[in-house]
């Protein structure tokens, strides 16, 4: 019999969880109207898009009328960044974030018209907040801190990076993609974005809360719903709560098992595979992501090997990636960007999976380095 | 850019043979430090590489680091010293060359 497959890249597309699956084909059946249109069927679509925006603002720790929902986690961080960023064109235009900030908030940042200060990164990702405290001021438009690094899994010191930013006026956009369903958020914010995609939810939704008291400005061409031009999707928006709810409430259990997956995978490499670096904070991080780089191996190749053993793994290496740059992240970090391998593993992992992907990886790193001709440097 | 600032200037001060050159121009991730390693198994003293591929910037002062080795620093790579021609800088992107002591055999 041939082995299942072992998906092991759940990071921003998990596989769907089965409570959005159900929750998604319910509300297909009984929320396909126009919520925004004024008859019945309309009014069944738009009692299920306020109960899914309610069960997510609890989730979130904010209030129904802060929750705003996005086509996707991407376009939600561009307009987060855009319209809190243009509501203070008066203070300045600079946005100070991150070095290791998602690529997508980044290049919002650039298009506000003013610097974008990105603030260094120690070896595991964390944020400089020497430095963080220093680039803030009262001319900067909007800060963006992730709460944790989804390529790497460190979590950011958010409280302090809030404090700072806080206190000369400016916003703090939280990108919490990669960590909500996974850790308990418990971090200050002003504006923040999370990725249902993440937690397994349907795709096709992204959510952002905005504090009451931030001013944001219309971005884009005039739309009843300028976050969602046209309106969300009702299903995937019901998915989405369906699928936190679930996870949220599994995940004392989700936690500590793929936590000790981690664990073992971060103490098992360096010791099966010569010549590799495993990056990111071993303590203060995701419970499922894991990422590290091989000496001598070419990331695509690596992928494509392990893809041809049965296992589905992501890669930061630049020859992994479409613009073949490396990734920004491993770059700041000042790690091995070549022959990486991000795992992220989702909630239906299971120790099997785990342990036949560690028994496969020495043979697969040393097939890639044979090929390339790096034996024995 | 520093090749605007006066005459060329030898690579190498000191007196003795010429430093080994490595050309790992055109080279993608991550063939330029496989290069660089090769290289270093069969030499001591200061190793010189030239390379364009983007992930090489990070790339070889992360192998330096993981093997005990020394980078004694990174530049623009003048046309002077490796008859780039105009022709293959845009195919490739800016060359560089970055200087490595190898401090272990």
């Amino acid at each position: 019999m041939a082995d299942a497959r072992v998906f092991l890249d759940a990071g921003g597309r998990a596989p769907v969880h089965p409570a959005a699956r159900q929750a998604y084909a319910a509300a297909l059946a009984d929320g396909w109207a126009d919520p925004r249109r004024l008859y019945t069927e309309a009014r069944q679509a738009r009692a299920l898009l306020d109960a899914a925006r309610e069960v997510l603002a609890e989730a979130l720790g904010a209030r129904p009328d802060e929750v705003r929902l996005t086509p996707n986690h991407t376009a939600g961080l561009h307009a987060a960044v855009l319209s809190a960023g243009r509501a203070r064109h008066r203070a300045g235009r600079r946005v100070v974030a991150s070095a290791v900030e998602r690529a997508a908030l980044l290049a919002a940042a650039s298009q506000l018209g003013g610097d974008v200060v990105f603030v260094g990164v120690d070896d595991a990702a964390r944020v400089d907040l020497d430095a963080w405290r220093t680039a803030i001021g009262p001319d900067v438009a909007v800060a963006a801190l992730q709460h944790a690094n989804g390529e790497v899994g460190t979590l950011q010191p958010v409280d302090e990076a809030w404090e700072a930013a806080h206190g000369a006026g400016v916003p703090l956009l939280v990108d919490a993609g990669a960590s909500v369903g996974h850790v308990a958020l418990g971090v200050p914010w002003d504006l923040l974005a999370a990725d249902p995609g993440d937690w397994g939810g349907p795709a096709g939704i992204g959510v952002v809360a905005v504090r009451t008291r931030v001013r944001t400005a219309q971005v884009g061409p005039e739309d009843a719903d300028p976050w969602a031009p046209g309106g969300p999707s009702v299903p995937a928006a019901v998915g989405a709560a369906a699928a936190l709810q679930a996870v949220l409430a599994e995940r004392a259990d989700h936690d500590q098992r793929r936590r000790s997956l981690v664990d073992r995978i971060r103490a098992t490499v360096p010791r099966t595979v010569p010549d590799v670096q495993v990056v990111g904070d071993p303590h203060d991080r995701l419970p499922h992501v894991v990422t590290f780089s091989c000496l001598y191996v070419d990331g695509e190749a690596l992928v494509t090997e392990l893809d041809r053993r049965g296992f589905a793994v992501g890669s930061g290496s630049a020859c992994a990636s479409t613009e073949l740059r490396p990734s920004h992240v491993l770059a700041a970090m000042g790690v091995l960007t070549h022959g990486n391998v991000r795992l992220a593993l989702p909630t239906t992992v299971t120790e099997d999976d785990v342990d036949r992907f560690l028994a496969e990886l020495p043979d697969a790193v040393a097939t890639v380095r044979r090929m390339i001709g790096a034996e024995g440097l | 850019m520093s090749d605007d600032v006066g005459p060329l200037e030898p690579v190498n001060d000191d007196v003795g043979p010429p430093e080994p050159v490595i050309d790992a121009r055109g080279l993608r991730c991550p063939a330029p430090v496989i290069a660089l390693a090769a290289a270093a198994r069969q030499t001591t003293g200061v190793i010189t590489v030239w390379w364009t591929d983007p992930a090489a910037e990070y790339d070889i002062p992360a192998w330096a680091r993981m093997r005990g080795h020394e980078v004694l620093g990174t530049e623009p790579l003048r046309s002077e010293e490796s008859n780039e021609t105009a022709d293959d800088a845009p195919t490739r992107g800016a060359p560089y060359a970055t200087r490595v002591r190898i401090t272990s055999p």
